[in-house]
């Protein structure tokens, strides 16, 4: 399974200005204001892999995953893809060619495809963009090529995005990826916007696409269930930071940070093995102002002085990798 | 155990359109006996949002309720005035929808918006209004209530602002509590905490509860009975553990195979094939047959009603013998 790093992330910032207007700030006296969106982050994905960032809404998945193909440009960190950094200053002049490698799959198959085109031209659309074929009727092929491997019929093509449902339009997606010749497809919640029986159709198509043409995912979701049947390796995000990290098995098996441990808690117990989920108290706090130390201390039972203060950073703790004093003290097993 | 609050009949929800008339709900029955909760699970355009809004009488025109009854606590409420329906919502039956921000007034205080909510359905003052509402805000488990009751709700975060929608739905202790996706819009660790809200209040104040959803974890977790929908009609409907531990109709048995779950190692999930058929191609017979894996010729000529089958009631042919004439 695992081979060279195909992505490598690290020490990943990205703040987002949120300051009001100078004018304001000049009369009213008030202060910038900065969300920190991510707030060093590092991991590598290897090729081939599925990986994750699980996480509740504003702990910044979806930034990493923007920022990793980019739309959205880092504050300080790097990224490297193949070894070669594709962020920031100091990325090279062959970063195009790289990026073309690159997709993304997004959350709102309603908002992502663009109305007025039809759906032969969507999918054309990287085609044509990157000249990877000659000729129009090559071009055409090839997406009648794309619609059926996706579970749709070349006729399709002539049809806009409105007359499809959900599901398909998510297709139309996954076909519009797969268009530019891909090795590494960002998937930004590509499911939660679907009915549970579309999202097993997409899942499993996700998953055959992957094993056929030897794709790498990066995978963000908040629904843990759907992260345990679909990645390798999975990385647990709070207000920026990755918390926990660790392949699929030892992560759910035995979750280490007691962040993690909270969010497996919370899933619905389907089973009805009469166990009544603790709920835990309090709720993200906002990423303006982010607690002092372990982003997490106030929500957290094991909390003592040193979280309050301390940062923890990712350390190694059997089999996983976790930021937490009580772990790494064995306060917490 | 007594009558029935909540009593539908043969429910049907009818929007008429130049091309022929669409039924978003048809012949759905159903009851909810005081202090349960029943479950109301289905996919996108199942029909189960419409049926909350029959029946508290917020259906937006054209469509309309085209035959059945509603009945609460034995009198009829559908077809009343809209002023009769009116003071029922609210008084009788409270609502809480999926969205927490457009349900509040963003110009006023929520206190400003439950005291008049109170005003408007209790027989009180403006200072015992004001006390009731602080008393609500409390037990639906907002710190600091006193402070924060002066706030507007955008002050609010998403989990607090759907306590609020809910204390809002208590003001006047109604009977019935029509929840439609009351968790669908907050983060996993707030669902939790809202989930036991719904639960502790209905168990706590004898209040019923309607509880609509796409997500079987909620209902496991909050239900007592549970209905399955499918293009506007109840497919399986009895008590959530007979439901989903041994769900009988094949559309229910395909959406439980569908959920992936933590522990469960499967290299690809059941799938149902298709989707559910829009409203103006729903087929004839049993709506599922044409994705139904163990569909029998009756299925595409008859339309199965629901029957029991141990404490379940299910619509499916697989059930019952298949009905006399011909074959």
């Amino acid at each position: 399974m695992a081979g060279d790093p195909l992505v490598e992330v690290d020490g990943l910032v990205r703040y987002f200005d949120v300051s009001p207007p100078l004018l304001n700030r000049a009369v009213e006296g008030a202060g910038r204001r900065i969300v920190r969106a991510v707030d060093g982050v590092g991991f590598s994905i290897a090729r081939g892999e599925t990986f994750a960032l699980v996480g509740e809404s504003g702990c910044g998945k979806s930034t990493v995953a923007r920022t990793i193909v980019g739309l959205h440009a880092p504050t300080a960190g790097a990224i490297r893809y193949r070894g070669t950094e594709i962020a920031g200053r100091s990325a090279g002049a062959d970063v195009a060619a790289l990026r073309q490698r690159m997709q993304m799959i997004f959350q709102d198959p309603y908002a992502s495809l663009n109305p007025r085109w039809r759906v032969r031209d969507i999918v054309g659309e990287p085609i044509r963009h990157n000249s990877l074929l000659p000729d129009r009727a090559s071009v055409a092929a090839r997406v009648a090529e794309l619609l059926v491997r996706v579970g749709l019929s070349p006729v399709d093509g002539e049809k806009y995005p409105h007359e499809f449902s959900g599901g398909q339009r998510q297709r139309i997606s996954i076909a519009r990826a797969l268009a530019g010749e891909p090795e590494f497809v960002v998937c930004d919640e590509p499911t939660s916007a679907l009915d549970v029986s579309v999202q097993a159709q997409i899942l499993n198509l996700m998953k055959e696409l992957q094993r056929a043409l030897g794709l790498t995912y990066l995978f963000i979701s908040h629904d843990l269930a759907v992260v345990y049947h679909i990645s390798s390796r999975v990385a647990v995000m709070y207000l920026g930071r990755i918390c926990e990290l660790a392949d699929t098995e030892t992560l759910f098996g035995r979750p280490r940070h007691p962040y993690t441990r909270m969010l497996l808690d919370t899933i619905p117990d389907l089973e009805m093995g009469g166990r009544d989920r603790e709920p835990v108290a309090g709720e993200v706090p906002s990423p303006i102002n982010p607690p002092s130390g372990c982003a997490f201390h106030p929500r957290c039972p094991y909390a003592d002085a040193r979280c309050r203060t301390e940062r923890p950073e990712l350390k190694p703790a059997g089999g996983a990798s976790v930021a937490c004093h009580a772990v790494e003290e064995g306060r917490l097993g | 155990m007594s009558a029935p609050l909540l009593e539908v009949e043969d429910l049907r929800v009818e929007f008429p359109t130049r091309r022929g008339t669409l039924v978003a709900v048809d012949g759905v029955s159903f009851s909810i006996a005081r202090g349960e909760v029943l479950g109301m699970v289905g996919e996108s355009g199942a029909g189960k949002s419409l049926t909350g809004n029959a029946v508290i009488g917020l259906l937006e025109p054209p469509g309309r309720i085209a035959a059945g009854t509603v009945r609460l606590a034995g009198e009829r409420i559908d077809g009343l005035p809209h002023e009769a329906i009116r003071r029922i919502r609210g008084r009788r039956i409270g609502a809480i929808f999926q969205d927490p921000l457009t349900s509040l007034n963003p110009l006023y205080t929520v206190g400003e918006q439950i005291v008049e909510t109170v005003l408007t359905h209790l027989d009180v003052g403006a200072r015992a209004a004001r006390r009731r509402a602080l008393e609500l805000l409390g037990e639906v488990g907002i710190p600091a209530a006193a402070e924060r009751i002066d706030h507007y709700p955008h002050q609010f975060s998403g989990g607090m602002r759907q306590r609020v929608v809910i204390a809002l739905a208590l003001c006047a202790e109604p009977e019935l509590i029509i929840a439609d996706e009351p968790t669908t819009a907050l983060d996993v660790s707030i669902q939790a905490q809202i989930i036991r809200l719904l639960r502790r209040l209905s168990a706590e104040r004898g209040a019923s509860v309607l509880l609509i959803t796409h997500d079987m974890g909620v209902i496991a977790e909050t239900a007592d009975r549970v209905a399955v929908m499918y293009a506007g009609r109840i497919a399986e409907i009895g008590p959530v553990r007979d439901v989903l531990k041994a769900p009988l109709h094949p559309y229910t048995r395909g959406l439980m195979d569908a959920i992936p779950a933590v522990g469960r190692d499967v290299d690809s999930l059941a799938q149902i094939d298709g989707a559910m058929p829009r409203l103006h191609e729903i087929p004839a017979g049993c709506a599922f047959h044409p994705r139904c894996p163990s569909a029998v010729a009756a299925c595409g000529r008859d339309r199965p009603d629901l029957a029991p089958s141990g404490a379940t009631e299910v619509a499916c042919w697989l059930y019952r013998p298949e009905p006399a004439h011909g074959r």
